[in-house]
């Protein structure tokens, strides 16, 4: 995989989209094609456009070009014993740094390290006029303008074409250990949230509904001291765990079932759901997996009352629409949002609101 | 003193007549400022060498009024600038001579300290600090805290995405705000985010925080606490010159440190302060650094014995870790009190706001230097070292005919040299009016206009804080051309990075 600067060929592919009024659909390393609503248009394709065109350790931050592999972003980090601190998902291991931005989501680490639009700094936007943009910058504090940067972040490619992206990067931790402990969920988020308070350096909560796997990372001295602390049982190897359920190779996430997956997304230490179906929690409770074939009205009506949302993750259910819907007047200034990028509608078109 | 609304700026066709009528059925007599004298308070925010009066100022008491006060300004096409504490250092609560001065001052409660969740909802009149305090009993805090926190308010930390001198480890106020409420030009009521750790669809949270009222009006806050750390250290250490203290802000950081707090200032910042609070600075220093290390006890112990060895390696000829809490105040206090410190050297000083790439600082800091004799201008600098975030204070005497302009001329050079090494001209004090015409300099045409279409996303007629933050065509066409009347090419095309 050479580097190579293929901005000028996707420039000239919008161009010649935009006049003859013909939508696009972008596409990295389609490891993500089942997320969002159905799209339609000729395809864009981002991966020629790849490359690591800055990366300063000392600066913290990494820029690339969007077809990036992420695996050779996370490789080029690790190199420097540096890492992506939001853990984006690599489904097939063909994710590209610019879906990895434009999609948004977050691994495990995310409550305590932050979330992918969290870490964006800046990127590089081809936008629905066909101009090549820029926003943010390669430096940690920025207010000059309206952050862009982060709006495009988890628009799913809506908003324009992610050409480049820059991002905040950490030191990767000196020693990372992995505790299985027999608690029922109430009482593990609890606990979870009281180590955390008194200093244990928690970096990952999940629970499969048998037993809390709990994740501490940091300098050697932190993580022997909490390893006392927490005194369970200890995975050989945490880090092939975390990055199964980051990825959803985990057997929970593999096992054959026709139901649909939900993602449903929680203010901290929330009740139970009692929806039925089968539950992994994530982010200590705030991210709950739920396999159920209840009807989504049902289950977007239990995570609103509980002050969250319900993502129709995988799967189909019936007619339902893949985000949860928002009230009216919010809604409104989201399609007014996407005019605002994409005036002619060219972008995956009803990729993240169905078009009316 | 300065107005500098543009033409353009102040086109609005105002019947004064229906809007007051209109305001007056609105608010009691209490809530609405029409005589000069009192409306002389609100002439200005933290940048007093601007000032405007607003046609008039409104005072509301409930969210129903700032609906009613916006959906009466939309119908009549009136400006309107919201303004919290008034602490911003970019003008960016500068009143607007045609508009509404709306002050969200009376919404000062916390409406909700859920401590067990670590989440708490405010109004926009709270203090940044009383969060904090509300929380102590809880042993928790709100991380951002810029230096005015005893005085800012939640609300303006929005409008300015306001950081502090614990960003690096703990981030801006975009990573601490879980959701607003906001009120739309139209008077439409809104929620942006919620309790979760994400929202569908557009962020529109990421689009508010930062947009110094010119897309809503926040009427409520809700923040995200964080556990007090259980120990903190402090190290000053002092370099014989600034390049080595660079290195040594680049080295802990290499080492795998993220610090809680990492301030630089230089040999005029180091001395002002130290005449005015004797924190015991060496005042013969090129450059100190302070460093605090925040966390768990067994973590702290073993980062404080690295950080040490580093900076001894880097080069520092003086080092101390404070003993106690009354040496790590010490240490912090003249750091805290670098601005008023530099105000008692000088009759004046003009506050700067780039940030850079850390690695450019030693280059920065020279050409600063060249650009400070040739204006004959002293300055002083202090600098957020951890997160690239400068602050050069440039000394003036605004009784001197043709100072102050001098100055904003020169402060303007320094903003166009951290775009030029590929930094911003604004970290975290927000673009206002202050820095406006830089933004010609740090955005193509483009962007601007993308700028301005996500604007009319949420205001249409262009009715908040109009004039502010992102400049008009005419304005950056009128700047190049003063740059070059000046001698000086303008930077069409910088690359940022």
């Amino acid at each position: 995989m050479t580097e190579h600067d293929d901005s000028e060929q996707l420039l000239a592919q919008v161009g010649e989209a935009l006049a003859q009024s013909r939508p696009l659909h972008i596409q990295g390393g389609n490891s993500k094609a089942f997320f969002g609503e159905p799209t339609t248009g000729e395809l864009l394709d981002v991966t020629a456009h790849r490359g690591i065109i800055n990366y300063e350790p000392t600066e913290l931050v990494l820029t690339a070009r969007a077809g990036t592999s992420l695996t050779v972003v996370e490789q080029a980090l690790a190199a420097e014993n540096q890492m992506l601190p939001y853990e984006p998902p690599n489904f097939t291991g063909d994710a590209t740094i610019g879906g990895a931005v434009a999609c948004g989501l977050s691994g495990p680490r995310r409550p305590w390290a932050g979330s992918a639009r969290d870490l964006v700094l800046g990127l590089g936007l081809i936008n629905g006029r066909g101009e090549q943009l820029r926003f943010g910058g390669q430096v940690m504090k920025n207010v000059a303008g309206y952050d862009v940067s982060r709006v495009v972040t988890g628009a799913l490619g809506t908003l324009g074409v992610i050409t480049y992206v820059s991002l905040k990067v950490l030191p990767r931790p000196e020693r990372v250990s992995t505790h299985v402990l027999t608690l029922e969920r109430g009482a593990a988020m609890q606990q979870v949230e009281d180590w955390f308070r008194q200093g244990l350096p928690v970096s990952g909560a999940a629970h499969d509904g048998q037993a809390l796997y709990l994740r501490l990372e940091g300098s050697d001295h932190a993580v022997s001291a909490a390893d006392k602390a927490v005194d369970g049982d200890r995975l050989d190897d945490p880090d092939i765990w975390w990055v199964s359920l980051r990825d959803q190779r985990h057997p929970w996430f593999t096992a054959t079932d026709e139901a649909p997956l939900w993602r449903i997304s929680l203010p901290p230490l929330s009740p139970p759901l009692q929806l039925d179906g089968k539950e992994f929690h994530d982010w200590n409770g705030q991210l709950r997996w739920l396999r159920s074939r209840l009807p989504a009205a049902g289950i977007r009506e239990r995570a609103a009352a509980l002050g969250g949302h319900a993502t129709l993750f995988r799967g189909d259910a019936g007619d339902a629409e893949v985000f949860h819907p928002l009230p009216a007047p919010v809604m409104k200034l989201q399609r007014r949002l996407k005019h605002a990028f994409d005036p002619h509608g060219i972008f995956n078109p009803g990729r993240l609101w169905r078009e009316h | 003193m300065h107005s500098v609304y543009r033409p353009e700026d102040t086109e609005f066709q105002v019947d004064q007549r229906a809007l007051l009528d209109g305001l007056r059925e609105l608010l009691p007599p209490e809530g609405l400022l029409v005589d000069e004298e009192a409306k002389r308070p609100y002439e200005c925010d933290g940048l007093a060498a601007y000032r405007e009066l607003p046609l008039v100022v409104a005072l509301p008491d409930t969210v129903e009024q700032v609906q009613d006060i916006l959906r009466l300004c939309s119908r009549l096409q009136v400006p309107v600038v919201a303004r919290g504490a008034g602490t911003s250092l970019s003008a960016g609560a500068l009143p607007h001579p045609q508009g509404v001065l709306l002050s969200l001052a009376r919404f000062n409660r916390i409406t909700e300290l859920d401590h067990s969740r670590r989440i708490a909802r405010v109004q926009p009149g709270v203090r940044n600090l009383a969060i904090s305090e509300a929380a102590a009993p809880y042993g928790l805090y709100y991380a951002p805290d810029p230096s005015s926190q005893i005085t800012c308010s939640i609300g303006g930390n929005v409008a300015e995405n306001a950081g502090g001198v614990h960003c690096l480890k703990y981030g801006l106020t975009v990573h601490n705000v879980l959701s607003v409420t906001l009120v739309t030009m139209d008077g439409e009521l809104m929620e942006i985010g919620s309790q979760a750790l994400d929202s569908p669809g557009y962020d529109l949270l990421a689009a508010v925080m930062g947009s110094e009222g010119m897309l809503g009006v926040v009427v409520e806050v809700t923040v995200k606490l964080l556990p007090q750390p259980q120990t903190k250290e402090v190290l000053l250490a002092a370099f014989p010159d600034v390049e080595s203290a660079g290195n040594a802000v680049a080295g802990i950081i290499a080492a795998g440190i993220i610090p809680g707090g990492l301030e630089m200032m230089d040999n005029p910042a180091i001395r002002a302060a130290e005449d005015f609070v004797h924190a015991d600075y060496p005042v013969d220093a090129a450059a100190i650094l302070i460093c605090e290390l925040d966390g768990h006890p067994d973590e702290i112990e073993a980062q404080l014995q690295r950080v040490n060895e580093l900076l001894q390696g880097y080069g520092a000829n003086q080092l101390q870790i404070a003993r106690d809490d009354a040496e790590k105040a010490r240490f912090w206090a003249g750091r805290k009190a670098a601005f008023p410190a530099v105000g008692r050297i000088s009759p004046d000083y003009y506050c700067i706001d780039g940030t850079i790439p850390r690695k450019r600082l030693a280059e920065v800091l020279r050409r600063m230097d060249d650009l400070s004799q040739e204006y004959g201008l002293r300055i002083a600098n202090v600098f957020h070292a951890g997160d690239g975030n400068l602050h050069p204070l440039i000394l003036y005497d605004g009784n001197k005919p043709g100072e102050f302009e001098r100055t904003e001329e020169l402060g303007g050079r320094i903003l166009e040299l951290c775009v030029e090494v590929g930094g911003t001209v604004t970290g975290e004090h927000g673009v206002g009016m202050e820095k406006i015409n830089q933004m010609c300099v740090q955005f193509q045409p483009d962007e601007l206009e993308q700028f301005r279409a996500l604007k009319s996303a949420f205001d249409p007629q262009g009715l908040l804080n109009p004039g502010k933050a992102i400049p008009t065509l005419h304005r950056c066409a009128e700047f190049g051309a003063m740059h070059v009347h000046h001698g000086q090419l303008p930077h069409p095309d910088i690359p940022r990075f």
